[in-house]
């Protein structure tokens, strides 16, 4: 993900290529690349120090007309997040342990999901065209679309699921829940991987097609059965890919916004308190900005630790084979 | 003197440069407002958001034929409007004139977003003094200048359905234990058929009826420097008798847990799925369009316990407009705002939005059912409380409403709520209030 | 290659279990939204008593579905192709040229993609007001707003996939390009941009994706005005019914056609993918 790996090894030819150049036209990457530069930094990083400002001072609605005459709080916004025995501390430290357990399931489950479709569709066979389109379908569909069908699905009274699960297996007496309580936890991760693992299958097909067959053929004669094969080409084959498809997987379900809100509403039961949602309810519902600006904050920083962590990882293994 | 000050200060405005529109508007001849286009944000008080406009637009057509002024309507959905508020006001941007739910009028006027209604402008808009007295007070904290007006008045009252009380053999209730009986006896799970249906999972309504069952047990919900005390005995059993009615009593289908907005139980009890519901009365025009015709329902005040402290039925619901500080069509929304409150426009309204009058002498005339009317009326007049009139009304909303939001969804799911579990989920609702 | 009994039986049960999970809520959405409002009401059936097409007749007047529609075609074009033409230009720089400030440049712009949106969701709100009170220009409830904000969202991933993908085109042939008197802008229109074009393609998707359905930024940003269709579609369940057939009929009509252009694309996703993040 670094500059190199971008990269590659075009580093020489690129030099020649610069020597070549005529020496007036130095300003043209400069003049090419600030469109992308000033959106990023009016849309990105300047609103993001807005945010570790607001993060320092008390926001609450007397002041958020007058934003630039907020007090300054210090840490207090901090200290108020990171103190489990406050309510907003226990809600905070919930709401971080629900998000982590259900980012390991999703990226999980759909990793495992994306894989074996994948290898279940990586020999040619009649009619792998129409599985593979029916596979991506999910991903197509517009997030919001997808969620609000499991959300009719997920309905006590009118649901797909309770039709199937207690008028038809008769598994429960009693109708369940599975937007509030206890159960919520189980729809909003079945609803994620429904609509992540796609993703992964996507770019685990990707991989798998730059895979030269010969290899397989090889170990073919070899007499290496199929679960070795995976064990001993696909999978290391697929490790360049597996860094980022874990690395994005990790970012945007921990991020996860849209499933919660879409599924929930306003109805947010405490099983499904993922992070975002609690910081967007936390700011909009009870008008404490700085508050959740600061809660905010600390997401950021720890996505900041983890990426990190994974990277310097990655590269002391490679460096460590290579 | 009062002219001095507005001269002086139109003068600072146009020194210190604040927009050179708010120049040309901000003086007070009437001429100028003409011509010009104000934005309006309507609350959903009709059947649906498209049903307001109709009902609204002919209104603003007239507005425009006597005055010259343009009006931009938006109708906004309960679920939006108080988010859509907060975004305005951090702006500055959004509708020159606007509705509230009037519980939050006090937390609105501390954001200071909004136009105080001084002298002038209440003379502006017609007086203060042709607004009920209970209404007009809840655009402001005591003692401040009020930031919004009343516009729709609304109260509590509990709708039972005639022929299901006709056919059980059985009178409307008079008392809260008579309420539970008869829904008990109304309650037939087998066939989907309930005693009563609540908004459960609506963090206003429930809110509403944390504070309406507090008050009869005589309990206030913030005490005189303004902090909250909602674990104090009188409120912790208020709410757990609201909660009771799912937990113990079993009179309430569990699946209302699920219910995010009021226009859900009207729907079940139009559907007679429940004998009783606890609504303000807007449900009429939501009932009517749901099927039910209007002899079939009747309405007495919410009873209250046998040995309660208070009588109180309802707290004093409606809705009240107001102008954002930021307008630069101050002149045009004075007019606006004097338009809607006008005798004429409160009746063209009253019945499509089936909203009680919030002007003295007006007449209440949602419905031809002259009893309801009277009921509703002297609900409205002597068994109402105002919600309290403090800056974090609105975080009492949010939080306790939040809470009963839980409390529900754990009854509904099996959980047995013990009153010091009720005790403890306050007293976190309590800490959470930030002030 | 001859396949084993257990290979088979592997690719059968993946094919089957993965078909039910993802097939089970398309024919939710498609059935339902061919029963009348009293159908849904009730308990659930897995085929339809009765067909009826007027929630795809009536969903256009209970919200302003059409309106919505509008809004999210033109934000999303417009983002999308702004988008890319400021991908391809970074992209350009990125893989073809050294300057200076250049991995500082692609390392802050990936690192953007993992920000929180409710981080800066209100400080992009309040700059944009402001920007509004200096110059007038309006940000908040206007498209504009919008497809300025969206374009970023798919910019960091789409300048990554982009360099990555030019990088795997030969020098050489710019080389070439020069000789015969190409200046930069040349290079890129007439022999990168060509060679390149699944990569556009797939970006193009991407971009037009995340935009379509995007939700918490449109669910502050926007107003009647500019409303689009990932809000829109929730003010159905405010209504005094939960329109439930009109709910899954006006998804399936908002989902139908990027499915539809997102699958006829998909070799083009897929090898751009491969080319460009995958190497």
């Amino acid at each position: 993900m670094s500059s190199q790996s971008i990269k590659g090894g075009n580093a020489t030819s690129a030099a020649r290529h610069r020597r070549s150049r005529r020496r007036g036209w130095w300003w043209f990457p400069y003049l090419i690349v600030l469109p992308a530069v000033i959106l990023e930094i009016a849309i990105h990083i300047i609103p993001m120090l807005t945010g570790i400002w607001m993060s320092f001072v008390k926001l609450t609605k007397f002041y958020i007309r007058r934003w630039n005459e907020a007090p300054f709080a210090g840490l207090s916004n901090y200290r108020l997040v990171l103190n489990v025995d406050t309510a907003q501390g226990q809600a905070f430290a919930h709401s971080f342990l629900i998000t982590c357990a259900y980012t390991v399931l999703v990226v999980s489950f759909s990793w495992i999901l994306g894989m074996a479709a994948a290898v279940a569709l990586q020999k040619t066979f009649r009619g792998r065209g129409i599985w593979r389109t029916l596979f991506l379908v999910p991903y197509a569909l517009p997030m919001y679309a997808g969620v609000i069908t499991w959300n009719f699905m997920f309905q006590r009274d009118t649901g797909a699921i309770n039709h199937l699960l207690v008028d038809q297996l008769h598994l429960y007496s009693d109708r369940p829940f599975w937007l509030l309580g206890s159960r919520a936890f189980v729809s909003v991760v079945v609803v994620a991987i429904w609509k992540m693992w796609p993703f992964a299958f996507l770019m685990l097909m990707a991989g798998l097609q730059s895979i030269p067959s010969d290899v397989y053929e090889a170990s073919a004669i070899d007499g290496a059965s199929p679960w070795r094969q995976w064990r001993s080409i696909t999978l290391p084959m697929l490790s360049p890919v597996n860094v980022v498809l874990f690395l994005v997987m990790f970012l945007w379900v921990f991020n996860d916004f849209n499933t919660p809100f879409v599924l929930f509403g306003r109805a947010t039961p405490p099983a499904g308190d993922l992070i975002s949602f609690h910081i967007y309810n936390a700011s909009f519902l009870n008008w404490d900005f700085g508050l959740g600006a600061a809660m905010s904050v600390l997401l950021l920083a720890f996505l900041l630790v983890v990426t990190l962590v994974y990277l310097v990882i990655l590269r002391n293994r490679r460096d460590l084979y290579a | 003197m009062r002219k001095l000050r507005t001269i002086v200060a139109a003068a600072t405005a146009c020194v210190l440069g604040l927009a050179a529109a708010g120049c040309g508007s901000g003086s007070s001849s009437s001429s100028t407002a003409s011509g010009s286009t104000i934005t309006y944000w309507a609350s959903n008080q009709g059947t649906s958001l498209d049903n307001d406009k109709e009902v609204l637009t002919p209104l603003l057509d007239e507005f425009t034929k006597q005055t010259g002024v343009k009006v931009n309507l938006e109708v906004i959905g309960w679920n939006d409007l108080q988010t859509r508020i907060q975004t305005a006001i951090t702006s500055g941007q959004g509708p020159d004139v606007l509705n509230i739910g009037n519980t939050w009028g006090v937390s609105l006027q501390a954001t200071g977003g909004l136009m105080e209604f001084g002298d002038s402008e209440m003379k502006a808009i017609g007086g203060s003094d042709r607004f009920v007295q209970a209404a007009l007070e809840t655009g402001g904290a005591p003692g401040t200048t009020p930031t919004s007006v009343p516009l729709y008045g609304l109260a509590y009252g509990l709708y039972y359905n005639k022929a299901m009380f006709q056919q059980a053999g059985l009178t409307p209730p008079a008392s809260w234990e008579e309420m539970v009986d008869d829904a008990k006896k109304l309650t037939n799970p087998a066939t989907g058929v309930y005693g009563m249906t609540l908004a459960a999972g609506s963090y206003t309504e429930n809110a509403h009826f944390a504070f309406i069952n507090a008050a009869q047990n005589g309990a206030e919900l913030f005490d005189s420097s303004g902090k909250p005390t909602f674990t104090q005995d009188g409120v912790v059993n208020g709410v757990s008798r609201y909660l009771d009615l799912m937990q113990t009593d079993k009179v309430v289908n569990p699946s209302d847990a699920q219910f995010t907005d009021g226009s859900k139980s009207i729907a079940a009890f139009a559907n007679k799925k429940a004998a009783m519901i606890i609504n303000q009365n807007n449900a009429n025009a939501t009932l009517i369009s749901n099927g039910m015709s209007e002899d079939e329902w009747g309405v007495v005040p919410l009873p209250a316990p046998q040995n309660a402290a208070s009588q109180v039925a309802s707290h004093v619901a409606g809705i009240n407009i107001a102008i954002m500080k930021s307008t630069k069509n101050k002149d045009a929304a004075l007019q606006f705002v004097k338009f809607m409150t006008s005798q004429s426009t409160q009746e063209a309204l009253g019945k499509p939005f089936s909203s009680l009058p919030v002007l003295k002498d007006a007449k209440a005339t949602f419905t031809t059912n002259a009893e309801e009317l009277k009921t509703f009326t002297d609900i409205y007049n002597n068994r109402s409380k105002p919600l309290p009139l403090v800056p974090n009304e609105d975080q009492f909303e949010s939080t306790v409403g939040k809470a009963m939001n839980n409390m529900f969804a754990s009854i509904a799911t099996g959980s047995n709520l013990t009153p010091d579990q009720v005790r403890n989920q306050l007293n976190t609702a309590q800490t959470s209030i930030t002030s | 290659m001859r396949e084993t009994t257990g290979e088979r039986a592997f690719r059968i049960i993946v094919l089957v279990v993965l078909s039910v999970f993802i097939l089970v809520p398309l024919w939710v959405m498609v059935t339902s939204s061919l029963k009348p409002l009293q159908d849904v009401q009730g308990t659930f059936s897995w085929i339809p008593k009765r067909i009826t097409v007027e929630p795809f007749v009536s969903m256009w007047t209970t919200v302003p579905l059409a309106h919505y529609f509008v809004n999210s075609i033109i934000v999303c074009t417009v983002a999308t192709a702004l988008s890319v033409t400021v991908a391809l230009f970074a992209a350009f720089a990125v893989s073809r040229y050294r300057f200076h400030g250049r991995s500082v440049f692609t390392t802050t712009v990936l690192s953007t993609q993992m920000f929180p949106g409710v981080l800066f969701l209100l400080p992009l709100f309040i700059i944009f007001v402001n920007i509004h009170d200096a110059t007038g220009v309006a940000l908040v409830g206007t498209r504009l707003g919008l497809i300025i904000t969206y374009l970023t969202f798919s910019l960091p991933f789409s300048i990554w996939m982009l360099a990555g993908y030019f990088d795997g085109i030969p020098r050489d042939l710019d080389e070439a390009a020069m000789v015969d008197g190409c200046r930069p802008f040349g290079i890129l229109f007439r022999i990168l941009v060509p060679s390149a074009r699944p990569g556009i393609i797939a970006v193009a998707i991407y971009s037009f994706m995340t935009a379509w359905g995007e939700v918490l930024f449109a669910s502050v940003m926007t107003t009647d005005a500019n409303r689009t269709l990932a809000v829109g579609l929730q003010l159905y369940s405010t209504q005094v019914n939960v329109y439930w057939n009109q709910i899954m009929a006006a998804s399936l009509v908002v989902s139908v056609p990027i499915v539809l252009v997102f699958l006829a694309l998909q070799r083009n996703f897929v090898s751009g993918l491969t080319a460009g993040a995958i190497k």
